[in-house]
């Protein structure tokens, strides 16, 4: 045998080792085979059952609060330099298109403190134009450039928050990413394989977590009516009414601005009452924050303070004594829930509420039957074909199903090398490249057939047919290469998975089909010079 | 295992086709009638049914599949979810399974999540549950663990934490893998390892069997579906733009355009046969579609090669003559290789599940039109372009057709 051959069947089954080794690593047992095909073979969601989540981020929501953090930032400024003013208001905008259109409208700044007014607010807060819309009257927007800026920071801080809440519940194989090209579109996509129990965290993604611990002025009162009809139907300055959360109606005045919020919490924790073993969790404030409300206690002992997440009330227990620097949040249903409200506690709050865009979630039982068909019917589809070919070419068919098998795994091992996972779209490519390796082997033994018919030796016949149909095979090929890599570029996540796995299964398939094949032709006319026969 | 076979080639080879000489081209009019009429079928289907069906990927709604341990009655669940969501619903029984497919429309963005609570509140309140108890049914493994851990404590039975976790997993694994999310009764669970009498007590005391199991889950907002739906037809179009443009550079632009308006052909029919026959076009056909447009591009091209080598080698004959040659010499091939993909395709129609049903189909379908439709739809404009130049090149007194003039430039290279 020629020495040439030697090394190409010797980087063959190189490749094939390799391969083999990329895909089961070195086991020792069984077991050891199927875990470790099944760490590098990463199955998409489609197949393997899991929950893909497109969120929507509420950009409006923190335009609003810029504006009223504005807003308070002005009057605090105007009193130091004792300027007078009437009331300042932002409008609503409902939509995210809308968002931009935030605008603050301040009345009443006496005329002759005009132009102390404008010099404020082109100084201490450049970001927003002011234009006058009477001697008093005033319109504040936000500068296009700025608006650009607070949608892209509230969509990557709603990212950074998603995903520290998706760390904390350990789904180690999720994915969190902005959907769309642009930064500015507020939408997150969410991929976590293999969750069980998608509810639970749609739940903990939703929740806003947002913490704050007022005073509390009045109350509770059975609804807002009786809360209203005390004060003469207009809340005092610098209060407000919540709801008390559970079925029974309660309301509760509290003091407009937070002793505490959330970004005070260093850690929080679930905990268990030892005297009736319900559930709560406990968090603890960070060490500037614990001052602050060391000295709050203090001095509002017998006081109430009432502990408000997400817009509602969920405790308000008097302050027995002087608390530095922990607190309590009562009212779980379940340890679960203790622990759900703790981790989005420590992951931070929304800056912004969210919506869900799209759902698809994939329970386990689906995903383990079309595993299990998937696998069945390419099993039957492989072995057909494998028969048919060695009915019709022979011995060459056994090449051919060398060349097939070689492909599959060469395939499967480099999906592996790149951590691809492999989805329903991905079998897709799966299927065409097969079909394609089987159309290589076909061109190219049906060139062998006519080159024997036309008289030509047995040698002469397998060169010349292998060099023919290669031109036909790199046609094809390149054309699919080139027609997938568009796909890639302009496709939708799943149009990706075909047209990586196509691009993959292609190129393995010319060295499968083309080289691999050759070698084996080569191989068995090697050491018998006088070959007269060839069964093809 | 084979018959010896000397210079005398193939006398004990099998062949199907050998040495044929039909007469494709001749035969050309009545099968590009019948392509015009199927494609003609196909799209009057889509005008009246207002174009493609769409699934919920590209139009939004809200998708269950929902499987019951006894076949369930398809009218009472429309009925019922009739009285509770205002329009339209569709209840589908999945054939050869107790499974129902139901789906809804949504216009809105914010009606998504309420229709879908709104669709488990009512299938929950058909079949009832048991307050109290654990759903066993479909119930996460984190929660069967915390439902157990106390009651197991407090009937006294000994198990340490590790292994409660370990066996909670194999047990849900047992009910997912084994038996397709819904067990009978809690007493097929004795044969999961590790599971003791004592154990299946407490089960038993703290879940009850629901009788029904959400699978699969699918919301979708109109918006995303309109993105899904433009970027998914984009992305096509620039792959048989990026097509045309490499077929035409290396064959002529004539052989690009014919293998592109091949390629439409299959898309259109296959489209319309699935308008034809109530099927709707989800990702996955899309799928489906872009891997029968690669099946088709790859028989024309093999066709298209055999042309061109059949012109460089500068046969004898007209183009009719030559194309009618290239398509015989190369119809063992084809036949062949469509014949292999196309027992792939049935394998996965018959056994591949409900998850890649409409993927198979459109398989089946684009196999059998993508072989067909290199030979009648893309050699035929091949010809119709050389009569063409011929004509205008004999008026102009031209010499040979521009094909032939290429292949020959190329043969010199």
């Amino acid at each position: 045998m020629h020495r040439s051959l030697w090394i190409k069947i010797a980087s063959i089954v190189g490749v094939t080792l390799v391969c083999l080794y990329g895909i089961v690593g070195l086991p020792t047992n069984q077991k050891e085979l199927v875990d470790n095909f099944n760490t590098n073979i990463k199955l998409g969601l489609d197949l393997k059952g899991g929950s893909q989540l497109v969120l929507q981020v509420q950009v409006q929501d923190a335009f609003k609060a810029e504006a009223d953090q504005l807003i308070d930032r002005i009057k605090t400024e105007l009193k130091t330099a004792s300027v007078d003013y009437g009331s300042f208001d932002r409008n609503e905008p409902s939509t995210i298109e809308d968002a931009d259109k935030i605008e603050i409208v301040g009345k009443g700044i006496p005329a002759t403190k005009a132009g102390d007014f404008r010099r404020l607010i082109n100084e201490r807060f450049p970001d927003w134009n002011i234009t006058s819309t009477s001697s008093s009257d005033y319109r504040m927007t936000l500068k296009p450039t700025a608006a650009l800026d607070l949608r892209k920071k509230t969509v990557a801080s709603a990212i950074r928050t998603i995903e520290s809440r998706i760390d904390g519940l350990g789904l180690a194989e999720s994915s969190v990413q902005q959907r769309g090209a642009a930064e500015t579109i507020p939408e997150i996509l969410i991929q976590m394989p293999g969750v069980d129990d998608p509810a639970r965290i749609k739940q903990i993604l939703q929740t806003a977590a947002l913490l704050e611990l007022h005073e509390v002025q009045e109350g509770p009162f059975a609804s807002r009516d009786q809360m209203l009809t005390q004060f003469n139907g207009i809340l005092p300055p610098g209060t407000k009414a919540v709801r008390g959360v559970g079925q029974q109606e309660s309301w509760f005045l509290l003091k407009r601005s937070p002793v505490i919020t959330g970004r005070d919490l260093r850690d929080s924790r679930a905990s268990q009452d030892p005297m009736n073993n319900s559930w709560a969790t406990s968090f603890v404030l960070s060490q500037d924050a614990a001052g602050r409300f060391g000295r709050f206690t203090e001095a509002n002992i017998n006081k109430r303070l009432a502990i408000v997440l997400d817009g509602q009330v969920r405790s308000a227990p008097t302050i027995q004594s002087k608390i530095s620097d922990n607190g309590q949040i009562t009212g779980a249903s379940s340890q679960q829930d203790a622990n759900d409200l703790a981790l989005v506690l420590r992951a931070g709050s929304l800056p912004a509420s969210v919506v869900y865009l799209e759902e698809r979630t994939v329970g386990p039982s689906l995903g383990a039957d079309s595993i299990r068909e998937g696998l069945m019917s390419g099993l039957v589809g492989l072995i057909a074909v494998v028969l048919v070919m060695l009915v019709y070419y022979k011995k060459a068919g056994i090449n051919a199903t060398v060349a097939l098998i070689l492909n599959a795994i060469i395939l499967i091992a480099i999906l592996a090398f790149f951590g691809a996972t492999l989805t329903l779209p991905g079998i897709a490519g799966v299927v065409l490249t097969i079909g394609m390796a089987v159309d290589s082997n076909v061109l190219i033994f049906e060139r062998i057939r006519e080159e024997l018919r036309a008289g030509k030796a047995i040698r002469a016949a397998i060169d010349n047919g292998f060099s023919r149909a290669f031109l036909t095979i790199i046609d094809t090929h390149v054309t699919a290469v080139v027609s997938s890599a568009f796909l890639f570029i302009f496709g939708t996540t799943n149009v990706k998975g075909f047209a990586v796995t196509l691009i993959i299964g292609l190129l393995a398939n010319v060295f499968t089909a083309v080289f691999v094949s050759k070698v084996i032709f080569d191989w068995q006319l090697s050491g018998n010079n006088k070959v007269t026969t060839l069964s093809i | 295992m084979s018959k010896p076979l000397g210079c005398q080639p193939d006398l004990g080879s099998m062949h199907i086709f050998r040495d044929t000489n039909f007469d494709f081209m001749g035969n050309k009019w009545p099968l590009i009638g019948l392509s015009l009429l199927l494609a003609a079928a196909g799209l009057v289907s889509l005008v009246i049914e207002g174009g493609p069906r769409y699934g919920i990927d590209f139009k939004g709604g809200t998708l269950l599949y929902v499987k019951f341990a006894e076949k369930p009655s398809e009218e009472s669940i429309r009925a019922a979810l009739g009285k509770k969501i205002t329009g339209e619903i569709s209840v589908i029984a999945v054939q050869g399974t107790n499974e129902l497919m139901i789906q809804t429309e949504t216009r809105n963005e914010r009606e998504l999540q309420s229709t879908r609570q709104l669709i488990e509140d009512t299938l929950s309140s058909v079949f009832g549950s048991t307050p109290d108890k654990l759903n066993f049914t479909g119930a996460a493994s984190a929660r069967v663990y915390e439902r157990l851990n106390l009651p197991l404590q407090k009937a006294g039975v000994f198990i340490n934490d590790e292994d409660l976790r370990k066996l909670v997993t194999e047990t849900l694994s047992f009910r997912d893998k084994q038996k397709g999310g819904i067990i009978a009764n809690f007493d097929e669970l004795s044969k999961v390892p590790g599971m003791t009498p004592q154990i299946l007590t407490v089960l038993k005391q703290e879940s009850y069997l629901g009788k029904y199991l959400v699978r699969n889950t699918e919301v979708v907002g109109p918006k995303v579906g309109k993105e899904l739906r433009t970027q998914a037809i984009l992305a096509t179009l620039y792959a048989l733009a990026g097509m045309l443009i490499y077929v035409g550079l290396r064959f002529e632009f004539v052989y690009g355009f014919a293998a592109v308006i091949a390629v439409f052909h299959d898309t259109i029919i296959t489209i319309g046969l699935f308008s034809l026959f109530h099927k709707e076009i989800s990702l996955t056909v899309i799928a489906a579609l872009l891997t029968l447009v690669g099946y088709s591009m790859n028989d024309t091209i093999v066709v298209f090669d055999r042309i061109r080598e059949n012109l460089q080698r500068g046969r004898k004959g007209d183009m009719t003559e030559i194309v009618n040659r290239s398509i015989n010499e190369t119809l063992s091939r084809t036949i062949m290789t469509s014949g292999l993909t196309f027992l792939t395709a049935v394998a996965l129609w018959l056994f591949g599940g409900q998850v890649l049903n409409g993927f198979a189909f459109a398989l089946v379908v684009g196999i059998l039109v993508g072989t067909y439709s290199s030979i009648f739809v893309a050699s035929p404009i091949l010809v119709f372009w050389q009569d063409f130049m011929k004509k205008r090149g004999d008026s102009n007194k031209g010499g040979a057709a521009p094909a032939v003039t290429t292949a020959k430039k190329l043969a010199a290279k």
